[in-house]
């Protein structure tokens, strides 16, 4: 059953339009990442999905009911933000408990929510504090706690952990990706993080000025990408762009990845010289600056050492090429 | 850091800082030693500090004996704190709609609600009279409070739409999302986090007011509803000024708005938005 079915929605502020007719479909339980550079429009339309922005035209339809008309608070989903947007003047127990409270549940049964939610998430020794006395990871906790606790349809993510350090990132990320798993509920997420993207979704969309140019699991956007904006985005480092002609194709451009180009110090395809080293420990990142296709990223497992300056060759594997027309469109 | 803590600045700075507040506040140094000091001392040397000879309390013993000064005190509260009330009120309120929802004609309507700021209001007085006498609010503080929330909302309109601006809109969308009406998002809400700049606003609003004295003598003249500002005059003459009394009359009203202005500073330094966001 489809949770979340958007029909041809678009979204104008005044004559410039942010969204152009985007259709999709989400399935229930499924973990949806809406990903795509900065004003891409992703965050317009989670907005538009959470009711806080009216679409210009198209249907929004959660579980076989049309929603355009309904107030946010009543579309039965729950939102976490960037920001956290914790109340200042609630403790974390009333930060968790107000949409309930709003909704007319009763004192026990907010309690029980909350106590489950505070369980769920190692948040029980916080329950009396005050926003201003938690960490940025506690906080985004907490607003995690607060989306639980309504037991929504769908939840809504909006970039949660941009305002997080590294480690807490990838610590609140398993947090989420478990979550998922446990609550077996339908969530749509906006990152613009493509690793995030890759580690939490069932399918990934990648959106650019407000269209959807692929959808589908992250590994069939990885080894089959429809363009060259989707090769460039998903993948990290990004992919390289090869000049077809110099390569003896007929494709414009060709794309390898970084972890796709083998390097040799005797012989290969293309001519380089080592431009930058960097060693990472589990993998060696190698820059080369070649006259044909400019400066190029080799991936290496493993600890590799080069001398900067040094001639190297690099040869792709042809197994793994992919070719691109003029316009960026994949040629398969 | 270098700046910060070199020497010559530092009491340059300090220098400054020390003459504006000699010059801001002399005269109300004069006016209160002057308060507590016989008429005669007054005259031959105004600038001396009360001795055992000159302290003389006369001029606080005419003005309370006076019977109607604290009626003029009780006008004066009145009048200031209902229309503070109402400028912070009605000025939050439009500030809020004017940084918060997109509608037609929103510049236009914010661009209309600050032209206050550059017409005085006093130009409408006569305009003000008339509308004031058909409606037969002549002479109740009513009329007082309506003319100087009118005067004080549109600088209070202007100064709050942009702290406005500033809160959280993703805080406001938790509110929407957890199904808060607009008015608890406003009150509970954006209201705490606007509080420095309430009291900005409270402050300029409410000193000019307590001063006034065009509108009270022109609207509000009568016995039971004047101000003490308008109140002090009495003790002036064409001919003969009780200086004792006025004196000590204004030495009195500075004491409220004094009160009144310390419970705002307080505000003013306090801000809780720490932890709301980021």
């Amino acid at each position: 059953m489809t949770a979340l079915e958007l029909k041809s929605v678009t979204k104008s502020f005044g004559t410039a339009e942010v969204i152009g007719g985007v259709d999709l479909a989400v399935a229930e339980g499924e973990f949806c990442v809406f990903v795509g550079p900065s004003g891409c429009g992703k965050s317009t339309l989670l907005r538009i999905i959470a009711g806080l922005e009216d679409a210009s035209s198209g249907d929004i339809i959660m579980a076989g009911r049309r929603v355009n008309d309904i107030p946010p608070a009543r579309r039965e989903l729950a939102m976490v933000f960037q920001s956290y947007a914790l109340y200042p003047h609630l403790s974390v127990r009333g930060n968790m408990g107000l949409a309930l409270k709003q909704a007319g549940a009763r004192r026990a049964e907010i309690e029980a929510a909350t106590a489950r939610a505070a369980e769920m998430l190692d948040l029980g020794a916080l329950l009396d504090r005050r926003p201003a006395e938690l960490s940025g990871g506690q906080r985004q906790r907490v607003a995690i706690g607060r989306a639980i606790v309504r037991r929504p349809r769908l939840f809504l993510f909006d970039e949660p952990l941009s305002n997080l350090d590294a480690a807490l990132r990838v610590a609140t990320r398993i947090e989420i990706a478990r979550l998922h798993r446990e609550l077996g509920a339908t969530m749509i997420y906006v990152t613009h993080d493509q690793v995030e993207a890759m580690t939490l979704a069932d399918r990934i969309v990648v959106l650019r000025a407000g269209r959807i140019e692929q959808q589908g699991a992250p590994m069939a956007l990885y080894n089959d990408p429809a363009n060259t904006f989707v090769a460039g985005f998903i993948g990290s480092p990004q992919m390289n762009f090869l000049r077809g002609e110099a390569m003896g194709e007929r494709a414009a451009q060709i794309g390898v990845r970084p972890e796709h180009l083998e390097v040799s110090v005797a012989k290969g395809q293309i001519e380089g010289t080592v431009s930058h080293l960097e060693r990472l420990g589990g993998e060696t990142l190698v820059y080369v600056h070649t006259a044909a296709h400019g400066l190029l990223t080799v991936r290496l497992f493993g600890e590799h050492d080069f001398d900067v300056g040094g001639a190297v060759w690099l040869t792709p594997d042809p197994a793994r090429v992919f070719r691109f027309d003029e316009s960026g469109a994949r040629l398969r | 850091m270098a700046a910060r803590t070199s020497l010559p600045r530092a009491i340059a700075a300090h220098a400054v800082l020390l003459s504006y507040t000699i010059i801001a506040l002399f005269p109300v140094f004069v006016i209160v030693i002057n308060s507590f000091k016989s008429r005669r001392a007054i005259f031959s040397n105004p600038l001396a500090l009360p001795t055992r000879e000159s302290f003389d309390l006369v001029g606080y013993h005419t003005v309370l004996q006076q019977g109607d000064f604290l009626l003029y005190f009780q006008n004066s509260m009145i009048v200031t704190t209902a229309s503070l009330f109402f400028v912070l009120l009605f000025g939050a309120m439009a500030a809020f709609a004017l940084s918060e929802y997109r509608f037609r004609g929103n510049l236009l309507m914010g661009l209309y609600l600050a032209l206050g700021i550059m017409i005085p209001i006093r130009l409408g007085t006569v305009a003000i009279l008339e509308m004031m006498v058909a409606s037969g609010l002549v002479n109740t503080l009513f009329a007082l409070i309506l003319i100087y929330t009118a005067q004080g909302l549109p600088l209070a309109i202007f100064i709050l739409s942009e702290f406005m601006r500033s809160v959280s809109d993703d805080l406001k969308n938790a509110g929407r999302i957890d199904g808060l009406s607009e008015y608890r998002i406003f009150f509970t809400l954006v209201l705490p986090l606007v509080r420095p700049a309430m009291a900005t606003v409270a402050v300029f609003t409410m000193i000019p007011i307590w001063n006034d004295l065009w509108f009270p003598l022109i609207i509000a003249p009568g016995e039971s509803t004047k101000t003490i500002t308008l109140g002090a005059q009495v003790f002036i003459g064409q001919f003969v000024t009780n200086w004792n009394a006025v004196l000590a009359a204004l030495s009195l009203s500075i004491l409220p708005v004094l009160v009144l202005y310390l419970i705002f500073s307080r505000q003013l330094i306090r801000g809780i938005t720490a932890g709301a966001v980021k």
